[in-house]
């Protein structure tokens, strides 16, 4: 693909995606509280999940149908929609609450749920692929 | 759902069923938009240094979104130090802009765990784990370091 089309692509993807985190951060918060960062956490695992069941799923189909939505879908959407730097970022304000505990909670439960993510999309991508 | 224009913004109206109270909440477009629009650049900035690193170092390693992850949580870090987490009253336009959307867009979740899941896969169980491990430890170090040079309580 040439280069600026992928970036075209990334782009338009990336732009999608982060918006869609934003407001699920501005629609979160009257639903769980603004306690825990359960946006993040949300948005995170479910991005673990879609790339992972993307990859499976392209993996096994070899027509260029799907790679060609790969630099939107992958690199931009899930890109975008998924974040570390925000995820520090909450990690280190529960700690500056004093709130450790909590923080140590938010990181290994972030990690336990973004590779069950993964695990479980690429599962789902694998069977959809052998049955499509 | 109901929208309603306003002077400087779509104001977004729906209802939550939390405990059947009815829930409202306004959205900015113009944050809507700095958000997304930091996002794109985020996003092409991210295929940008993946593919340097990736020509310099291989693609055997994931080097590339963790050059990715560990340079934005630096950089996060740095604007948080500089512009102070989001007020109260809601994020104000440049923390819309810089943070929710360039530096959100820039670093990445999904392209961690696949590539860690990956690994594991190819069972190079030791390099899932010093991905993980080293995206989240020298991670979180990044962020506080650039919080503390820029001024942060850290």
């Amino acid at each position: 693909m040439i280069a600026w089309r992928a970036y075209a692509a990334v782009g338009l993807g990336s732009a999608l995606g982060t918006a869609l985190r934003y407001l699920v951060s501005l629609a979160m918060p009257g639903l769980a509280g603004p306690a825990f960062p359960w946006a993040t956490l949300a948005v995170n695992a479910l991005g673990s999940w879609l790339i992972a069941a993307f990859a499976a799923y392209a993996a096994r189909r070899t027509s260029g149908r799907m790679a060609r939505w790969q630099p939107f879908l992958v690199a931009g959407f899930c890109g975008g929609f998924t974040t570390f730097s925000l995820f520090g970022l909450e990690t280190l304000q529960l700690l500056e609450q004093g709130r450790a505990g909590l923080a140590l909670a938010y990181v290994l439960l972030s990690v336990v749920l973004w590779l069950a993510g993964a695990w479980s999309g690429h599962r789902v991508g694998h069977r959809a692929a052998a049955r499509a | 759902m109901r929208y309603t224009w306003t002077t400087h913004s779509w104001v977004v109206f729906f209802m939550a069923g939390a405990e059947g109270r009815e829930a409202r909440m306004s959205i900015g477009l113009t944050g809507l938009l700095l958000v997304a629009g930091g996002g794109a650049l985020g996003g092409m900035g991210r295929l940008a240094l993946a593919n340097l690193v990736a020509r310099r170092l291989g693609a055997a390693f994931p080097w590339g979104t963790l050059a990715v992850n560990l340079s934005g949580a630096l950089l996060m870090g740095l604007l948080a130090g500089v512009l102070g987490p989001s007020a109260p009253g809601g994020p104000g336009p440049l923390w819309q802009l810089l943070a929710i959307g360039l530096l959100g867009g820039y670093t990445t979740v999904s392209s961690l765990s696949l590539q860690t899941l990956t690994l594991w896969q190819q069972r190079r169980i030791h390099a899932a784990l010093a991905n993980l491990l080293a995206t989240l430890v020298v991670g979180l170090l990044a962020l506080v370091l650039g919080w503390w040079l820029a001024g942060g309580p850290a």
